[in-house]
């Protein structure tokens, strides 16, 4: 018996093999390439296909990219050097940057200022945008507007500060009332901020030169700017607009809900161009003259109009999502209008909107080009008047569009990316 | 109800603008600054350099016209308007002298209340073809096919030519001038054509301007000139004649150089009525005597802004052509300062 065992020992492992790496053809990168590159003819001949297409367009943008021409002061210039050779004339760029990003009005010794303003919104819009971080962090979201105002604008500090004052007025009115009636507090909180502006407005010209940066025009602003203040402002002045209309329209009171209808329909009804015109040429007909309703103004209630009533519809979608339960068991609770709207259904139906919403911003962001059209030099504006009209720079079309397509594909793609990261935090379905 | 009120208040905010209207000199005088529309940007004509300051021969215009009212060339609010807002911003009151490269005509004039104070630049449609094309007269274009700009004059003018002619064509229709422009090199079309002023500022930026020509021939007329609102004669007057004191200062070889010095020691008795040295035209017209002087200080006479600007020695490139002085067979003719 033992011998038998004795001389099945060679053939009988007591030990378990180690374990081996898989064969190469088998794993990583080689895996991969045969699998999802070449698994088939077909796909075989696509793969080839394409890597001949991505040569060929690489082939042309790389040396062009990499052999373009950053110092000359002009396209007759950029010829010279290139000599003959296909390759980018990026001098624009380096000559006209400033005029690209601020306009061609705005001091330059005073670039720093929308800058500055540009770096502070990400720590303003920080605790809007993410929830994790510490709450007192709001403060300064809250007073970033005013911030934002005094840097790009200029002047004097004593404007926006008694802005803020009068806003704190207002809310504090309406915070001592809201217990009785939120409509009731509303109003009277606007009406007391209201008034409070009006008195200010009497003193604040003494103090004009008191912490005054110096001021700017609105017509000086231009450039990749002048697109940055009319879509944050914008965007952030039309989604509560957009939630009171929605809710508006949802209303039992007739005619709350008609003038909501009226104004949506007739808004959506509309070309936003043609809202653009009427804010440009038609308003300086029945505006008396002499009086300087600020055109930047009147570009972004246009504007702000006009997303308000893309956003209600987003809204009301969403909220016409949530099932009819979530409204009667909020009314179960005893909550009233404010407390059940404020604390069930538009959490929920916000979170529903997220994509219909961020869609209406990327949309309303790229819109902002629009007002090249009645002549004010945004980004867009900016390359097709003032620069490529010089002499100097005349011809020089992809560096430029290029730029300009880059600039916006960064921010929408990073507000895309946002929305679609705050998504998988919002989920809760699977728990 | 609301009808009469809507229309109520246009009557209000109609004889408010007809009052503000009544007086731009003095509203120009008050402000410390003229306001100015130019356009967004056209090649030589107007645009901001690299400092963002306006540049050009229509801004030329507008910085005399402000020399001479203000003693200041700087003291402009340049309006940067479009073919679609120009009109409305000089009937609004936002601007108080539109210089944008606008053709005068009949309805414009008639029908839109403006007044075109002159003409500072006498342009035409004319055709761009390749060298290689071997034509040396449009009338050679028979059976060629035409970029043209849509929707515009131009449009029209070249179906009249060449129905005159007798000859046919195939029109090759694009929207903008940069569209045109490369349609036109791409080889789309034999030839393209517009106002001759913007095909010699579009030759220019091509990168072998020698191989393309432009044919001689100008198959319409394009009157190019400043305009004021309708019914302010007294404002119209100051801006025609800072115009034409450009105009005869090339004619009487006033200079930005030499304009002190004449002042000072001319014996010709009409340009010491121009300078203001003798006689009252400053004062007739509300200016300071010298308003002429300071208008041409600042920015030399006709003849030296074409030339910094859109002539020969420029990029643009354009020959004075109809736009020499009279004298010299072209069109610039200015009535006498008497």
């Amino acid at each position: 018996m033992s011998d038998t065992h004795a001389a099945s020992v060679p053939y009988v492992r007591d030990t378990m093999l180690p374990q081996n790496a898989p064969p190469s053809t088998a794993q990583g990168p080689v895996k991969w390439v045969r699998e999802s590159l070449f698994s088939s003819i077909p796909y075989t001949i696509l793969t080839l296909a394409a890597l001949y297409v991505i040569y060929l367009i690489l082939s042309g943008f790389l040396p062009w990219l990499l052999g373009g021409v950053w110092t000359t002061s002009n396209i007759r210039e950029c010829r010279e050097v290139l000599d003959g050779a296909q390759a980018g004339c990026f001098s624009v760029l380096t000559e006209r940057w400033n005029q690209l990003l601020f306009g061609i009005a705005y001091p330059q010794d005073g670039y720093w200022r929308p800058t500055a303003a540009f770096v502070l919104l990400f720590v303003a819009v920080a605790p809007v945008l993410f929830g994790n971080l510490p709450r007192w962090l709001i403060l300064f979201t809250v007073l970033y507007p005013f911030i934002a105002f005094w840097l790009i604008w200029g002047g004097s500090l004593f404007v926006p500060l008694s802005a803020l004052l009068a806003a704190l007025i207002g809310y504090v009115i309406y915070s001592r009332i809201v217990k009785k009636s939120f409509a009731g507090a509303f109003f009277a909180g606007l009406l007391a901020g209201g008034v409070a502006w009006v008195v200010f407005s009497f003193i604040t010209p003494q103090l004009s030169g008191v912490l005054a940066l110096e001021p700017v025009a609105s017509r000086n602003m231009g450039g990749f700017m002048l697109n940055m203040i009319l879509g944050v402002i914008c965007v952030s002045l039309s989604l509560p607009l957009g939630i009171l209309l929605a809710l508006g329209r949802q209303s039992s009171l007739p005619i709350i809900k008609l003038i909501c209808v009226v104004f949506i329909e007739f808004i959506r009804g509309v070309p936003l161009i043609t809202l653009l015109f009427v804010a440009n040429v038609v308003l300086a007909y029945f505006l008396p003259p002499g009086t300087n309703f600020d055109l930047i103004l009147r570009v972004i209630i246009m504007i702000t109009m006009f997303a308000s009533a893309y956003i209600a519809e987003v809204i009301r979608g969403g909220l016409a999502a949530l099932p009819r339960g979530q409204y009667e068991a909020a009314d179960s609770l005893g909550l009233d209008y404010a407390q059940a709207m404020r604390l069930i259904i538009l959490p929920q139906a916000l979170k529903i909107s997220i994509p219909g919403i961020v869609n209406v911003a990327v949309g309303l962001f790229k819109d902002t080009t629009l007002v090249s059209i009645i002549s004010m030099f945004d980004l867009v504006g900016m390359i097709r008047g003032p620069i490529l009209a010089s002499t100097d720079w005349n011809g020089v079309y992809w560096e430029l569009w290029g730029f300009a397509a880059l600039l916006f594909f960064v921010v929408c793609y990073g507000i895309s990316q946002y929305s679609q990261w705050l998504e998988r935090q919002l989920q809760t379905d699977h728990h | 109800m609301n009808k009469s009120v809507f229309f109520g208040a246009l009557t209000v905010a109609g004889l408010a603008a007809g009052a503000a209207a009544a007086s731009t000199l003095d509203d120009v005088k008050a402000r410390g600054k003229l306001n100015c529309g130019v356009t967004t940007g056209l090649a030589g004509f107007a645009a901001p350099n690299a400092n963002g300051e306006w540049e050009g021969f229509d801004v030329a215009v507008c910085r005399a016209v402000a020399a001479a009212v203000l003693g200041d060339p700087n003291a402009v609010e340049f309006v940067p308007t479009t073919g679609k807002t120009r009109f409305t911003a000089l009937a609004s009151g936002e601007i108080d002298f539109l210089a944008r490269n606008t053709t005068w005509t009949f309805s414009r004039d008639v029908d839109l209340k403006f007044d075109f104070i002159g003409v500072n630049y006498y342009d035409g449609q004319g055709f761009m073809v390749p060298k290689e094309l071997g034509v040396s007269s449009a009338k050679d274009l028979d059976g060629a096919t035409v970029c043209i700009q849509t929707g515009t004059t131009t449009e029209l003018n070249l179906a009249d030519f060449f129905r005159n002619n007798n000859i046919s064509y195939e029109p090759v229709p694009v929207e903008t001038n940069a569209e045109g422009q490369q349609q036109y090199l791409a080889g789309a079309c034999d030839t393209y054509t517009t106002d001759a002023s913007g095909l010699a500022a579009t030759r220019a930026t091509f990168e072998n301007p020698g191989e393309h020509i432009i044919l001689p021939e100008i198959i319409s007329k394009e009157p190019l000139g400043p305009l004021v609102r309708h019914g302010d004669n007294d404002w119209g007057d100051v801006t025609r004649w800072v115009l034409y004191a450009l105009i005869a200062a090339e004619e009487l070889g006033v200079t930005s150089a030499n304009v002190e010095e004449m002042t000072t020691n001319t014996t010709n008795p009409e340009v010491a009525r121009l300078l203001g040295t003798e006689g009252t035209l400053g004062e007739m017209l509300g200016l300071e005597a010298d308003f002429a002087k300071k208008a041409i200080a600042s920015q030399g006479n006709y003849g030296e802004i074409f030339a910094k600007n859109i002539g020969e020695e420029t990029p643009i490139g354009l020959a004075r052509g109809l736009n020499a002085q009279w004298t010299d067979g072209g069109l610039m003719y200015a009535p006498p300062f008497r």
